[in-house]
């Protein structure tokens, strides 16, 4: 029996002229986006010194707006944002989930070796 | 399976079993899974950086202290150099993506030009990390100053050019009343570096003892970076002070009261660590931008030469791409936190 259930996948590896306008744009969104993002955290880094009373608030900005262009570039540049969910899921939630619980199970141990050292010397 | 038919599929799309899971090719989903295995290689790595500066207990270098210079301008433009390198690496993954996009619309030419620009973009930015590096290297003019009182201070400001060293006391190579000009900023961080200069004497390699003529330095300001007896981290001292104390060290006949740039055993920016992280970090990234620049050339190829015309669609051109995209990704992050934070 010829199987017929197979058949609804596809590369998506072709387009028209006129899809390709409809991505090119969004490209360029996309390109306007990210440069805007790099300039604006040049600017918080130049102008709000380390240690600074806003500083906390500056440096979690950093890492939230580092997210955002990663976000972009996975999900547009790479084209995971138009894969199949099960393929984003696949790819995106076992590395976060692993990264995030590395961070800080790292971070909270070198803060309380730090402390340590701080306080009986070494 | 559930569902149906959507859209054709050519068999080469399908993999052996006749079916494609997750609907890609074969070779598009190990792409995947390797830069997943890459992605945790360097976020490993960016871990550990984060650890050793969580518990490091002198000052950790500071992104637009340690980064502030542009070729052939020379100091004073906090994070433009590295916003720059950001900037050229995100433009050619735009080039990429947009060769991906003539390639589904079998654009030969298209793909060719877009690729073009994306490998002259990725050798920019090698040369542009070479160039970060050989600056980290060298370091500042001042180096990094141990204090009287054993703290540890960055310098900033404006270096006086040396003019010539004057000879005193004749060694080898030089008579005594002639004026060398030629090495002078390297041979002066040399001897400064291994106590070699006393008073304002400095003694070179052949014996040769002379006078230093130099300009006035501007603006001098020293920050401290490690605590002493009377000097603690973020201190700021400037102007005639902060002259003596600098000078009182360097030219004090002692060895290792100033460190020039970086190596692996010690730098002029912070812990030790932070000059290995840097080495080792960038260097990994740079290494992956090297092969991404390689790997393009090789696929580009393919494309002048027509292999994937010929084979119906640009996916290899997709594929390389990933891979590319991913660079820029990494890079994302080592910005943040090399960089920035």
């Amino acid at each position: 029996m010829e199987r017929d259930d197979i058949i609804e996948y596809s590369l998506d590896a072709h387009h028209d002229e006129e899809h390709g306008k409809k991505i090119r744009a969004t490209i360029w969104k996309v390109t306007a986006i990210l440069t805007a993002i790099t300039v604006l955290e040049v600017m918080l880094g130049v102008y709000i010194k380390q240690g600074s009373g806003a500083w906390p608030f500056v440096k979690w900005s950093f890492i939230i707006l580092t997210l955002l262009k990663a976000a972009y570039i996975v999900l547009v540049f790479m084209h995971l944002g138009d894969e199949r969910k099960s393929l984003k899921y696949v790819i995106l939630v076992p590395y976060i989930l692993f990264m995030v619980y590395l961070i800080f199970i790292c971070l909270m141990e070198a803060l309380k070796i730090g402390n340590t050292w701080m306080t009986y010397g070494g | 399976m559930a569902g149906h038919a959507t859209k054709e599929i050519d068999a080469a799309t399908l993999w052996g079993g006749k079916i494609s899971p997750f609907s890609t090719s074969y070779g598009k989903l190990m792409m995947w899974f390797f830069l997943v295995s890459d992605a945790l290689t360097f976020g490993g790595l960016l871990v550990a950086y984060g650890f050793t500066r969580h518990d490091a207990q002198d000052a950790w270098p500071i992104g637009e202290e340690t980064f502030n210079s542009l070729p052939f301008l020379g100091h004073g433009y906090p994070l433009m150099y590295v916003a720059l390198m950001t900037f050229i690496l995100i433009v050619s993954s735009v080039t990429m993506v947009l060769a991906v996009e003539a390639g589904h619309r079998m654009d030969k030419r298209g793909v060719v030009k877009w690729m073009i620009a994306t490998i002259i973009g990725g050798f920019f930015f090698v040369g542009s990390q070479a160039w970060e590096w050989y600056h980290f290297i060298h370091g500042s003019e001042f180096g990094k100053v141990e204090l009287a009182d054993g703290s540890q201070a960055i310098v900033k400001g404006h270096f006086g050019e040396i003019e010539n060293f004057e000879v005193i006391e004749a060694g080898h190579h030089h008579k005594k009343g002639e004026k060398i000009t030629e090495d002078l900023m390297h041979e002066f961080q040399h001897a400064a570096a291994g106590g070699h200069i006393n008073g304002g004497v400095i003694t070179l390699h052949d014996g040769t003892k002379a006078m230093i003529n130099k300009k006035a330095d501007e603006h001098m300001e020293l920050i401290v970076k490690k605590d002493g007896k009377k000097y603690s981290v973020g201190d700021r001292i400037e102007g005639k002070d902060a002259e003596k104390m600098y000078y009182d060290a360097i030219y004090g006949g002692t060895a290792n009261k100033v460190i020039y740039g970086a190596n692996l055993e010690q730098n002029e920016y912070g812990p030790q660590q932070y000059g290995q992280f840097f080495f080792f970090i960038t260097g990994f990234h740079g290494f992956h931008v090297f092969s991404g620049v390689i790997i393009n050339i090789i696929i580009m190829i393919g494309v002048v030469m027509g292999i994937y015309h010929k084979r119906g669609h640009y996916e290899m051109v997709e594929k390389t791409g990933l891979y590319w995209h991913f660079v820029d990704l990494v890079w994302v992050f080592v910005f943040t936190f090399f960089y920035l934070v």
